[in-house]
């Protein structure tokens, strides 16, 4: 009879335990939880004080005061971003984000907010001074195959990793040309240190990164265009609905300008 | 109820065919595998290398160095002098993440090398000559200190004694551990996608941020791990059993 007794009194303690810990980690109602990967200036990145700063940021607090809710920032990798924020993990996703068929599977997007271009980096003696010095091409201009030796460091998972992977008819480099690294800072290390021949990522961090790393110069020819927008789960329509609201309201407050010129100074 | 069955099995399926089948995503898979298993090999390899200089020189040190500090001399000084050496190694290496200890070899020590692939085998190499060092000190220290007069009495030097009887013996008690050690390897080398080598990880990684679904790409990569591991756990044992065969 004792044994029994302590058994149980041991299970109750037990289950008392783990529900403490399980409901640690519940999400609290008035917290908009955003995901993003701080290493992508100036659009999300740490700041000299340590806190998260940058333009979706910024534009995400605001939409939480307009929502009447308080921000909390997951930093966590790019690429688990979208099913994060699938599964329910995380309320938004916010990274510099393009919208693209694959993703659009999986979440849906809020109205654009920028819009962003694929920049190239090379190094100041490099070669290669447009896109099509990348290329073998025919007769009639097309690309036929990547030339030899090119190598491309791209951030993983981003847009600029999907473009480049794809094959050379598709515009990409094809994935045994394409080197991608878990943030963009890595890539464009690499191309400081001769790993890679070019770096592609977007033009904003591609100008911070040329600001702080010498002998390295931006193309004047970009690789593609796109649309920047806040990824949210299919299933919280709501949520999608006051997001969108909200950045229409900042618009017309000539807010999100505002944001964008604080941190990207019109050249 | 059969409907329902059938749409789950058919979600699997549509999963299925979209994490591994279109665009070929397997061959990613089998692409990491193999470079993966690159990595352990080689690095294993430089590992027991590394790991039986220093545990010589350590163990012999440990074993001789009180009676050779004793006679003196400029030997001695140079001796205790690769000893300290051992010694920083196997704190740097043991007291800093593997991680850490790739990066600061891709971007810094080989940071003109353009092959990533190398460069890892290197540094996997060496971390893992640490830890194979001390196991296998372990293993010299254990050898009855019998066995190593009767080499000596027989008239072997020091360094044929070591080569011909500790060492043999050495390998037998250290088989287990030694496994231990490489299974750890296999799965550490997780962290090389850091430096954008497209090991395993990293393949179901790229999946992951392809296809946005997280089930299939880390089952089928957890998958393939254990089956290495499971393969390599056979193959140890087997060898096992047949090295204590001339117990007998």
């Amino acid at each position: 009879m004792k044994k029994i007794l302590s058994i149980a009194l041991a299970v109750l303690m037990l289950t008392t335990a783990v529900l403490t810990f399980a409901s640690c980690g519940e999400k609290k109602d008035n917290e908009l939880v955003m995901a993003t990967n701080a290493n992508f200036p100036p659009y999300e990145f740490v700041d000299d004080g340590g806190a998260y700063a940058g333009i979706d940021v910024e534009i995400a607090t605001a939409i939480a005061e307009k929502l009447g809710m308080t921000l909390k920032i997951e930093n966590v990798e790019f690429g688990s971003i979208v099913g994060g924020v699938e599964s329910g993990k995380y309320d938004m996703g916010m990274a510099g984000m393009t919208v693209t068929d694959d993703r659009l599977k999986h979440v849906n997007f809020s109205t654009s907010y920028a819009t962003g271009i694929q920049a190239i980096i090379v190094t100041e003696n490099s070669p290669y001074t447009s896109l099509d010095d990348f290329y073998n091409m025919d007769a009639d201009g097309n690309y036929v195959s990547v030339k030899d030796g090119v190598k491309i460091g791209v951030q993983q998972d981003t847009t600029g990793d999907i473009y480049c992977s794809d094959t050379v008819e598709n515009f990409g480099f094809g994935s045994e040309n394409v080197t991608s690294y878990k943030n963009g800072a890595d890539a464009v290390q690499a191309l400081v240190t001769g790993k890679v021949t070019a770096v592609i990522i977007d033009n904003e961090p591609a100008k911070s990164f040329v600001k702080v790393n010498t002998g390295l110069k931006i193309l004047d020819t970009s690789y593609t265009e796109e649309q920047y927008a806040i990824a949210i789960s299919k299933e919280n329509t709501e949520l999608l609905e006051k997001i969108n609201k909200a950045l229409a309201d900042l618009t017309a407050e000539g807010k999100i300008d505002e944001i964008i010129k604080k941190y990207i100074p019109a050249d | 109820m059969f409907d329902a069955i059938k749409r789950w099995f058919q979600g699997i399926a549509e999963d299925f065919t979209d994490n591994f089948i279109t665009g070929d995503r397997w061959k990613w898979l089998l692409e990491g595998l193999k470079n993966t298993l690159i990595i352990s090999l080689l690095a294993v390899l430089i590992g027991i290398v590394i790991g039986v200089i220093v545990a010589s020189v350590r163990s012999t040190y440990d074993k001789n160095g009180e009676a050779m500090r004793l006679r003196g001399g400029f030997g001695f000084k140079v001796f205790s002098f690769f000893n300290w050496l051992c010694n920083v190694y196997l704190t740097v290496i043991r007291g800093t993440p593997m991680v850490v200890q790739l990066l600061i070899m891709y971007f810094i020590i080989f940071a003109s090398s353009t092959n990533g692939l190398m460069v890892a085998v290197i540094s996997f190499g060496i971390n893992s000559g640490a830890y194979l060092a001390e196991i296998f000190r372990g293993g010299i220290m254990s050898v009855d200190g019998g066995q190593f007069e009767a080499g000596r009495a027989l008239g072997f030097n020091y360094v044929q004694t070591m080569i011909y009887i500790v060492i043999p013996q050495m390998f037998k008690i250290v088989l287990p551990t030694l496994c231990n050690e490489f299974i750890a390897l296999i799965k550490e080398t997780a962290v090389a996608g850091y430096v954008g080598i497209r090991d395993l990880t990293k393949a179901g990684d790229e999946i992951r941020g392809r296809t946005f679904s997280a089930f299939m790409p880390l089952i089928a990569v957890a998958l393939i791990y254990l089956g290495l591991v499971m393969l390599l756990t056979k193959l140890v044992s087997l060898l096992e059993r047949r090295l204590r065969k001339n117990e007998r």
